[in-house]
């Protein structure tokens, strides 16, 4: 017989259901996010101050990610950093969902459109992102602006692909056929059956943009290409260090990679939760 | 009121002869139509021509006279034999009933739903209880000729009479003209007036 006293005390998860701990992982890693967007909004420009009597001071207590050599404090730094490429992530992926559903929808109109945003989305797929987001970002003069845009730009495909592919069976289903013949329009059609179809997709696609966004952002930063030096990006702090890490300061780049890779992580892992509460049927996958 | 289809032909793209070839039909509101064939002889192709589903096939279909509207509410309804692929899995049944018209809830009645059932999702539903909410929304007011394609198919023996019967008496009331594709020799002799065989007509 087992014993639950036994059970219960080795792990004090298992008693919770899957769909709790589900939401419970959901809510954990968007409040960690949402923390440090409110955090970095606390954090006054002003208080990252350069302070000689602390320059290149390894991790303390005190300074939790160390210094650097103008003795600014790295974890206030790293902060504001991450919560400005959460900004950034946010505008991009909710934009280029945007351009994904317009699309989409679009292409469902007729056999032209959708031969157009099909090979719409093979002329996008076929530059490479980094460069595509490089240009833009220098053809509108760089910046947060810069930045959102072209990430926006070049992050639509792949949800693109998945709504048209979605919609094309929706709209060969016999409730659609049915509702052609109650006299319903497209667009009432496009409204009330495809939408609540895809609103899952739509969700879930536009929470995995995220992590691309934030990571195309700091890369593109990191080249020189995107926001502009004085801001405390994430991509800046990382290529300011670089100089520094042949002196033995490798603080200076290794807690900030770290710091966005984990945030990275948080969104996919709440991305797939996600996935997983509003289609039940991808928890196997 | 009359249903005519004049030198009917059509042959799906995938294959190369004809399904359906030269049929002419003519179908009044003054009898109980039944239309009967084997399994894959184009009964089902032949119901959704008449209502307007497919639109590629050579000849025409006319109602007094009239070619079905594209946009505008079909006149000529269909019954599908499978009622959970006309429902989006995303919607309660009070809305997919009210997607063709406001029922009244002695018709309702009639027609054995409950109340309950309205705030459910079709998932929650058996195929039984589901054909009751498909036969209800093709009785729209403005539906003129309904045709149904193995409707009773999916019920039971009792079932089925009981809807047939409610079928036909507002059939008769709101003087409707009425199809009824069946395998069922039983069921077609015993409701319909005029029986037509689709191989008799079916000049492939």
């Amino acid at each position: 017989m087992v014993n639950p006293n036994k059970n219960k005390s080795l792990n004090p998860l298992s008693k919770i259901n899957l769909r709790t701990k589900t939401l419970l992982i959901i809510g954990l890693t968007i409040l960690i996010l949402v923390l440090i967007v409110i955090c970095s909004f606390f954090i006054d420009s002003k208080e990252i101050t350069t302070n000689f009597l602390i320059i290149n001071q390894p991790p303390s207590f005190e300074h939790l990610f160390g210094t650097d050599w103008l003795g600014r404090d790295m974890f206030t730094r790293t902060i504001k950093g991450l919560g400005l490429s959460i900004q950034i992530g946010a505008c991009a992926s909710l934009l280029s969902s945007a351009i994904a559903i317009v699309l989409a929808f679009i292409g469902s109109i007729n056999q032209k459109f959708d031969t157009f945003v099909a090979w719409f989305v093979d002329l996008f797929l076929s530059i490479p992102h980094i460069l595509l987001i490089i240009l833009i970002s220098i053809s509108l003069g760089g910046g947060a602006l810069g930045v959102t845009i072209g990430v926006a730009f070049t992050h639509w495909t792949s949800l693109t692909r998945v709504l048209r592919a979605e919609i094309k069976q929706i709209n060969t289903s016999d409730f659609v056929k049915l509702s052609e013949r109650f006299g319903k329009s497209r667009l009432w059609i496009a409204k009330e059956h495809i939408l609540p179809l895809v609103i899952t997709q739509i969700i879930v696609g536009t929470i995995l943009i995220f992590p691309h966004a934030i990571m195309h952002e700091a890369s593109v930063t990191f080249l020189g290409f995107g926001l502009s030096p004085h801001e405390p990006a994430i991509g800046i702090i990382l290529a300011e260090s670089m100089k520094y890490l042949a002196t033995g300061n490798w603080w200076l780049a290794l807690f900030p990679g770290l710091a966005l890779l984990i945030i990275v992580l948080l969104f996919d892992i709440a991305g797939e939760n996600i996935k997983k509460i509003l289609d039940p049927t991808s928890a196997n996958d | 009121m009359e249903l005519i289809g004049k030198n009917i032909s059509f042959k799906y793209s995938s294959s190369k002869g004809y399904l359906l070839k030269d049929i002419n039909v003519k179908f009044s509101n003054d009898k109980i139509f039944g239309l009967v064939g084997d399994s894959g002889s184009g009964k089902s192709t032949l119901c959704k021509i008449l209502s307007a589903y497919i639109r590629n096939y050579e000849g025409n279909v006319t109602l007094d006279d009239n070619n079905l509207p594209k946009k505008d509410f079909c006149p000529v309804q269909l019954i599908y034999q499978h009622p959970e692929k006309v429902m989006n899995p995303k919607w309660k049944m009070i809305k997919i009933l009210s997607e063709s018209w406001n029922v009244d809830e002695d018709l309702l009645s009639e027609f054995g739903i409950q109340n309950s059932w309205m705030k459910r999702f079709p998932q929650e539903l058996s195929g039984g209880e589901l054909q009751r909410f498909s036969v209800l929304r093709a009785l729209n007011p403005m539906t003129k000729f309904l045709i149904a394609d193995e409707m009773t198919t999916m019920l039971d023996a009792i079932t089925q009479v009981q809807i047939l019967e409610s079928v036909l008496k507002i059939v008769k009331d709101r003087k409707m003209g009425f199809l009824l594709v069946s395998h069922d020799m039983d069921l077609v002799s015993t409701i319909c007036d005029d029986i037509i065989y689709l191989k008799d007509i079916n000049n492939v």
